[in-house]
């Protein structure tokens, strides 16, 4: 692996839903960060609310770390499913921390195993309850966390609900921190866990996916949420719900998708930033409504968070596999933006920025997200807000405005209601100048031409893929969304071994960027790494610029690429050549 | 008295069949608005599709045409975006009832403060005469050729018992007294809703102004209309079918239960982002 792994470890946490490894996952990444640790989490669960087999990825380094690995440091399992369900990922160099009861009928003899009773350690501390706080304390404690800093994150925590409360966590905790260093004294773990810290991280923020979507909407100056629950898009509205009190957000959670996105629309057409979140399955249903927006060239944002379909699918787990659904749905031609955050701060800013490009060229911005983005988090400096801005773009009107007059860049200025003396006017059905239907062949021509017109504008607009690598690369691999991070570690290991590998991230998918053909022409081999069956984005990219993938690295297993894996079928590729 | 100043005429000759209700319900509207000072530049008329959802090409003012079945989820948003705004909210019963039934009856659990009137005709006059859910049981078309067999959709006690906040029943041909609702439903704080009898002339040759005449009357004053059990009655009486307002019941609105203008009431598209909040909020995550 890219890092020597005394500088970077990772701990997986496996067990039933209900448990509470979300919460141990909160607070082992806000602890080890505040140490000075850098820290990521990912994870995966059963579409369930209680029972079934989940498990989260942490990892912990010196270094920036932020993409799924397969490799497994440290395992603690809460149940006996635990191990077995990450069976694949288990190799001799796993150390297995937990209760001997779970182990079971398995052998993993060639694992370092620890035997504590996490649940009993609770018991002393009075409720099992407390079982999970346990496992923070040994968890930080093996990284020689100091104690009162897991006390002060802990009184962060839980101050709500009383003092009481408050030091029975700090006492479990304790414990934990006590009898794993008994336990270490017996039998060591013999894993170098003296990960060097650094101060200035300690102030860093961390934000999953979805915490930045969220956060990116309020900074686009959204003001009228809509949704309708869904996974993995749910979060992003209540997360909105929760904190969005003094910012005059409207959160709406409505009858069906098809109420969702003709409210967002009603919004946008009344003056306010509309946003609609969903996914897949219900973004299908809004279909008719895109082509609306398109037609009546409103404004538009919404989040795509992708999972695996066809239809209901695997309602939890990740794909890339709306791309096509996202660039064709609505009936008729118009034109349209399509975004794919790759890291946390790109989910920030794209949204962030979705509103006023909504808003400038009135068209709808599609935000690709999907399930492993919203459910990833790690820690981060800041997020840039001082070049932010909000820029309204509707208009005050005069006496005889025209919504749809034709103009030089095929843009039209927006009026809305009540603001000025004329009057808007917009229809479904095929419109003159002053919004009034037709079905005139001329004027119906110049509203198409108007509309296409624009597109050009946009193209010109595009965000830039980001390119990694140096200049005289000799194969290129290219990735959009979600997968950013997995393949910049991925290269950095291609590097050390010396192969000549740029990467190409796409973090807007369509219109693609005029200057993708010259990066792929390049290259002697193009290497494309998709979450789907068929290839959307090499499928797009052949459509509009002829350039053929030399290979295609596709999964729909509904589960992300690990780095391992990926570097993997990549190095099968290059020395295959 | 017509105030200088106020016009309703649009450019656009509406071009309905001759006798169609629809002329008589525009009359109607406009004469309403004038009485109560409204002004073309505060209000959005927002339709669906369908004859009815035509009005908002034949009446001056600010208009949102769009999808059929889609326009309450419009006209809620634009509302509750923009409460100064005069949101009216026009269309017919396949466009309210069929394609946006869902639509209709969320609405009412909203309560927005809108003025949503439904042309009733019990046909699909713009697609040239299938059944609507309205249509009553035997009614015969080209597509319901042994006649409509499924229970008509009754949309005053639909609404009743979903506890609306305002349900009435009109007919353009009595336009003294469809007038009165349409002023009372403009006054109304919260969703008041109209179910309109406007007869189509051209595909339904049941239910014709004659027909209303003889098969409708006034609730009166015995009709105690804050008490809903009262209006559920006579909601689900077919014989002779009641007119008037059937159901009062005054309650807050969506907008206001959005608290978004208990401190600040300027619409949203006066207000900017609060930067300093938001820095605070990022800042939670550290």
């Amino acid at each position: 692996m890219q890092q020597d792994s005394k500088n970077d470890i990772s701990i997986v946490l496996c067990g039933a839903a209900g448990q509470g490894i979300a919460t141990v996952e909160e607070l082992l990444t806000k602890i080890l960060k505040k140490s000075g640790l850098y820290v990521f989490s990912t994870s995966e669960f059963m579409s369930r609310v209680r029972g079934g087999t989940n498990s989260t990825t942490i990892r912990i380094s010196s270094q920036p770390v932020r993409a799924y690995c397969d490799r497994i440091d440290i395992l603690i399992p809460f149940t006996k499913e635990a191990i077995s369900h990450v069976k694949s990922r288990i190799t001799q160099n796993t150390r297995i921390i937990g209760d001997e009861s779970l182990i079971g009928e398995q052998s993993f003899k060639d694992c370092t195993f620890l035997e504590l009773d996490f649940t009993k350690i609770a018991e002393m501390v009075g409720n099992r309850i407390y079982s999970n706080v346990v496992a923070v304390g040994v968890l930080a404690t093996l990284f020689k966390t100091d104690k009162k800093l897991i006390a002060e994150i802990l009184t962060e925590q839980f101050h709500q609900k009383g003092n009481e409360i408050v030091q029975r966590n700090i006492e479990a905790a304790n414990k934990g921190a006590d009898v794993i260093e008994e336990v270490l004294m017996k039998k060591p773990l013999n894993l170098n866990l003296n990960i060097s810290r650094d101060p200035k991280i300690s102030s860093d923020l961390i934000l999953s996916g979805r915490d930045a979507i969220a956060l990116g909407a309020i900074a686009g100056g959204c003001n009228y949420v809509c949704f309708y629950p869904m996974a993995p898009s749910t979060g992003i509205a209540s997360f909105i719900a929760q904190y969005g009190d003094g910012f005059g957000i409207i959160v709406d959670q409505s009858e069906d998708e098809i109420s969702v996105i003709n409210k967002a629309y009603g919004a946008w057409y009344a003056g306010g930033r509309g946003f609609a979140t969903t996914s897949g399955g219900g973004f299908a249903l809004m279909t008719e409504t895109i082509s609306l927006i398109g037609v009546t060239e409103s404004p538009m944002v919404i989040n795509l968070g992708q999972r695996p379909g066809p239809a209901t699918g695997m309602p939890t787990r990740t794909e890339q596999g709306d791309l096509q659904l996202a660039l064709y749905a609505g009936h008729g031609d118009f034109p349209r933006i399509l975004l794919a955050p790759g890291s946390i701060e790109e989910a920030f800013i794209l949204t962030q920025k979705a509103f006023n490009l909504a808003d400038q060229y009135q068209v709808p911005v599609i935000i690709l997200s999907d399930h492993y983005i919203v459910n990833s988090a790690y820690n981060l400096p800041q997020l840039t807000l001082s070049d932010l801005k909000i820029v309204k773009h509707f208009v005050k009107t005069t006496e005889g405005y025209q919504r749809y007059q034709f103009t030089e860049t095929g843009i039209s200025p927006r009026g809305i209601p009540g603001y000025g003396k004329g009057m808007i006017r917009v229809d479904s059905h095929t419109h003159t100048e002053n919004g009034y239907i037709t079905e005139d062949a001329l004027i119906r021509n110049k509203s198409v031409e108007k509309m296409m017109k624009k597109l050009e504008l946009i193209k010109k607009d595009a965000f830039l893929p980001k390119f990694v690598g140096c200049n005289d690369y000799k194969v290129l691999i290219i990735g959009w969304g979600s997968n950013y991070h997995i393949i910049e570690e991925v290269l950095v290991d291609l590097h050390k071994k010396e192969y000549s590998v740029a990467f190409l991230h796409f973090l807007q998918v369509y219109p693609l960027p005029e200057n993708t053909l010259s990066y792929l022409t390049k290259a002697e081999t193009t290497i494309i790494v998709e979450n789907n069956a068929t290839g959307q984005l090499a499928n797009l990219i052949k459509l509009q610029t002829g350039h053929e993938m030399t290979h295609k690295i596709l999964k729909y297993s509904g589960y992300p690429f690990s780095v391992e894996e990926l570097l993997k079928k990549i190095l099968l590729i290059i020395r295959g050549d | 008295m017509v105030e200088v100043g106020i016009k309703w005429e649009s450019k656009n000759i509406p071009h309905w069949c001759p006798g169609c209700g629809n002329f008589g319900a525009l009359r109607i509207l406009k004469e309403s608005l004038i009485d109560l000072k409204i002004r073309p530049q505060d209000t959005v008329f927002v339709t669906g599709i369908g004859q009815a959802g035509k009005f908002s090409h034949f009446i001056n003012g600010n208009i949102l045409n769009g999808l059929h079945g889609r326009y309450l989820s419009n006209a809620i948003a634009i509302k509750a975006v923009n409460p100064q705004l005069h949101v009216i909210a026009i269309s017919g019963d396949g466009c309210t009832y069929s394609e946006g039934g869902n639509h209709f009856l969320h609405t009412i659990r909203y309560n927005p403060d809108i003025v949503n009137i439904v042309h009733d005709n019990a046909v699909y006059g713009l697609t040239k005469g299938q059944a609507s859910p309205t249509s009553e049981i035997g009614f015969i078309t080209s597509v319901q050729r042994v006649g409509v067999y499924n229970e008509p959709f009754n949309p005053i006690a639909v609404a009743i018992a979903q506890n609306a906040s305002f349900v009435s029943r009109a007919f353009v041909g009595h336009p003294e007294e469809t007038k009165e609702i349409i002023k009372k439903a403009l006054s109304h704080k919260g969703y008041a809703f109209i179910d309109l009898f406007s007869p189509c002339v051209s595909f339904n040759r049941v239910n014709t102004y004659q027909w209303f005449r003889e098969n409708t009357y006034y609730l009166d004053e015995t009709h105690d209309q804050y008490d809903q059990k009262m209006a559920l009655g006579k909601a689900l009486e077919r014989k002779k079918l009641p007119l008037g307002i059937f159901y009062l019941n005054p309650k807050p609105t969506y907008e206001q239960n959005t608290r978004i203008y208990s401190q600040d009431t300027r619409p949203l598209f006066q207000r900017e982002l609060d930067k300093e909040a938001l820095m605070k909020l990022i800042n939670k995550f550290r």
